[in-house]
């Protein structure tokens, strides 16, 4: 009886001590935070290949709107080091239809990006380095819109908490690349699919510029979850942009020589 | 035979119609546009049109078809050009008519097109497969429809171009009594070097490939000069006129940029024989942005790019023999796209000017404006501008896209 006492006692002891010492050496906050980046990024790893149609809808501050519709293409990276691969061509306004944009995404590095401008049937290599200006009039900086890739940052776990009927994990992040506009991001994961639900992006002075949030998520394929609609509001301007997500295709057919910048011309 | 070559084109694609269930897209897009130019001088000659304001239209209209999961494409795209004043300008042209073939690693084009190589802004060196369409626009990236026959092949190795261009076309000039025609009428019939005339076959191939920061591009042409040079003729009522000569000609020609994060690196040489000795030609320069300038989400550029041709006086002339184009180009980020690139290109050692500028602006969803002004300045007799020095102009158009 003694006995047996002494054991549970030990065995609960070795237990908590166990638990303790994970919670303390493997995870610090830092540990911790990169640990929800990771599984976030299992969570949705092995999609191949994926396209949609996207429609931005742009909002000044009076709420007048301005449309851009077109399509993208992505292709998941297959080589560790090396960021996704996509293109998107703009079906609207008319006046830029069939412009096109393809870039090769690396993860700390420079992307490579050519434009393609249909009118004069040219492509040209384009400076990435910019990654924070607004895309095309936006709300949505380009380095908000390529692949969010695990080594971009740099991650401390801030605290778990309810974000509407789920529990989510806050995660702080700072961009590793650089010329990114940004000092630091707060992403809301949630617990249940590891989904980016929402994040705040705090620009170079410290000061909270624009929150984003994913709605309607759906699942494809039995495993890959995409939003129907992101909602980017900037505080500062008082200007918002809209992403709203049609026709999710997985495993299309694609293949890598599809996204070269000699075949970027035949594009339409 | 444009209308033949319309019927076969689309006989073909009848032909190869997909079986129901694959994926089809049909679209017809394009473009209307009102312009009017405004010449604030008057003409040099007494015979030239004195109007001081030039309305003109254009209709560009582009249907597409593709079927087959996007692997076969059919388009047709004419362009219908009325100028008030020019007879020549007021035009019509096909700049596309053809099937595509879209394969994994094989892309085949039939029809008319049009091509384009090349990596600076001012002059285009190494672009050399379509004609220019010079009633356009002085600045000579309108090009005509030219009939190709394209593959491009693709591998690690890059990409291969191979076009067989079985039918010249010529270059197309401002008629005699137009503003910029010159001192002399460009006259209606053009002599060739090759007894096949316009018939000559014609051969081009590029291949390109990105390396890293670098893209990299060869290209070699054999066939009829895409430039003319022109010869004194004396017409039957005894006044002269500028007879377009055609070349056969051989052309090696490479094309650089190197791409790093603010500041592009661009460089355009050829060297070509046929029009007497062989000569050598380069163009190159850097253009650096300067992102979110004026504390905003806008962008200034700014170019320099320097222009340097061997050319004989036996071959075609040309503006840029020893000049340099120093320009910004502005992009405002906005939701209009508004964009402003311009700056003056100066022929260093005659300190004769060129100065360019263009402007653009979407309103509404699908409206746009654009300004563009050309100007000369401080001509030398003897050279190409000292003939159009007079007829500078601005050309605001609004265009309607559909």
């Amino acid at each position: 009886m003694q006995r047996t006492h002494a054991t549970t006692t030990i065995a609960a002891m070795a237990w908590i001590l166990a638990v303790s010492v994970a919670s303390t050496s493997a995870q610090s906050p830092e540990a911790q935070g990169r640990e929800v980046a990771e599984q976030a990024d299992r969570q949705d790893a092995g999609w191949h290949d994926d396209a949609s149609t996207m429609r931005m809808v742009l909002r000044n501050r009076s709420g007048e709107e301005s449309i851009r519709e077109l399509r993208r293409q992505s292709m998941e990276s297959t080589e560790e080091g090396r960021g996704d691969k996509s293109i998107i061509v703009f079906d609207a306004p008319r006046d830029i239809q069939g412009t096109a944009l393809l870039s090769h995404t690396k993860i700390l590095e420079a992307d490579d990006q050519w434009l393609y401008l249909p009118a004069l049937k040219r492509v040209k290599r384009i400076s990435s380095g910019n990654k924070s200006g607004p895309f095309v009039g936006s709300e949505f900086a380009y380095e908000d819109l390529v692949s969010q890739e695990v080594d971009k940052y740099e991650y401390r776990f801030l605290r778990d908490e309810a974000c509407g009927t789920m529990t989510c994990a806050v995660v702080e992040r700072v961009p590793l690349y650089e010329n990114s506009g940004y000092t630091k991001q707060v992403v809301w994961w949630d617990r249940a699919e590891y989904r980016v639900q929402r994040i705040e992006f705090y620009d170079r002075k410290g000061t909270l510029l624009k929150t984003l949030t994913y709605h309607g998520y759906q699942q494809y394929e039995g495993e890959y979850w995409r939003p129907d609609r992101m909602e980017m509001v900037n505080h500062q301007n008082g200007k918002s942009t809209a992403l709203e997500f049609e026709g999710w295709e997985f495993r299309t057919g694609a293949s890598e020589g599809e996204f070269t910048a000699s075949r970027l011309r035949r594009t339409r | 035979m444009r209308t033949g070559l319309f019927a076969a084109a689309a006989a073909l694609a009848a032909a190869s119609l997909p079986d129901a269930g694959w994926a089809q897209r049909a679209e017809l897009t394009g473009e209307a546009a009102l312009e009017v130019r405004a010449f604030p001088q008057a003409p040099l000659g007494p015979g030239q049109a004195q109007a001081r304001l030039s309305p003109s239209a254009r209709l560009v209209p582009e249907f597409l078809y593709e079927w087959n999961d996007g692997a076969w494409r059919f388009t047709v795209k004419p362009y219908i050009r009325f100028d008030a004043h020019d007879s020549r300008r007021t035009h019509v042209d096909l700049r596309e008519l053809g099937v595509l073939y879209l394969g994994e690693r094989l892309i085949v084009f039939a029809g008319f097109g049009k091509v384009y190589w090349g990596v600076t802004e001012v002059r285009h060196l190494v672009d050399i497969v379509n004609q220019t369409d010079a009633v356009e626009d002085i600045d000579g990236e309108d090009k005509l429809g030219q009939p190709m026959l394209s593959v491009t092949m693709e591998g690690a190795w890059g990409a291969l171009d191979l076009i067989y261009l079985p039918r010249f076309r010529e270059r197309t000039f401002p008629a005699g009594d137009a503003r910029l025609s010159g001192v002399l009428p460009v006259g209606d019939v053009a002599s060739y070097g090759s007894s096949a005339g316009a018939w000559h076959q014609d051969f081009a191939l590029r291949w390109s490939r990105p390396i890293g920061a670098l893209d990299l591009g060869a290209s070699f042409f054999r066939g009829t000069s895409r430039e003319p040079r022109f010869l004194l003729r004396q017409g039957e009522d005894g006044l002269p006129f500028l007879q377009p000569h055609y070349d056969v000609i051989d052309q090696l020609g490479i094309d650089a940029q190197w791409t790093g994060d603010a500041t592009l690196f661009k460089l355009e040489a050829m060297t070509r024989g046929g029009h007497g000795e062989r000569f050598v030609a380069a163009t190159g320069g850097i253009e650096h942005t300067l992102y979110q300038v004026f504390g905003g989400g806008t962008d200034l550029g700014l170019l320099a790019e320097f222009m340097l041709d061997g050319r004989g006086p036996t071959a075609p002339p040309t503006v840029f023999d020893h000049d340099v184009f120093l320009g910004f180009r502005w992009a405002a980020n906005d939701v209009h796209d508004t964009a402003i690139l311009g700056g003056p290109v100066i022929d260093y050692r005659t300190g004769e000017v060129l100065a360019l500028l263009e402007m653009e602006r979407r309103l509404g969803d699908s409206w746009r404006f654009e300004l563009e002004a050309r100007f000369f300045a401080n001509t030398a007799p003897g050279g190409v501008p000292h003939g159009l020095r007079r007829d500078g102009f601005v050309t605001l158009r609004l265009s309607r896209f559909f």
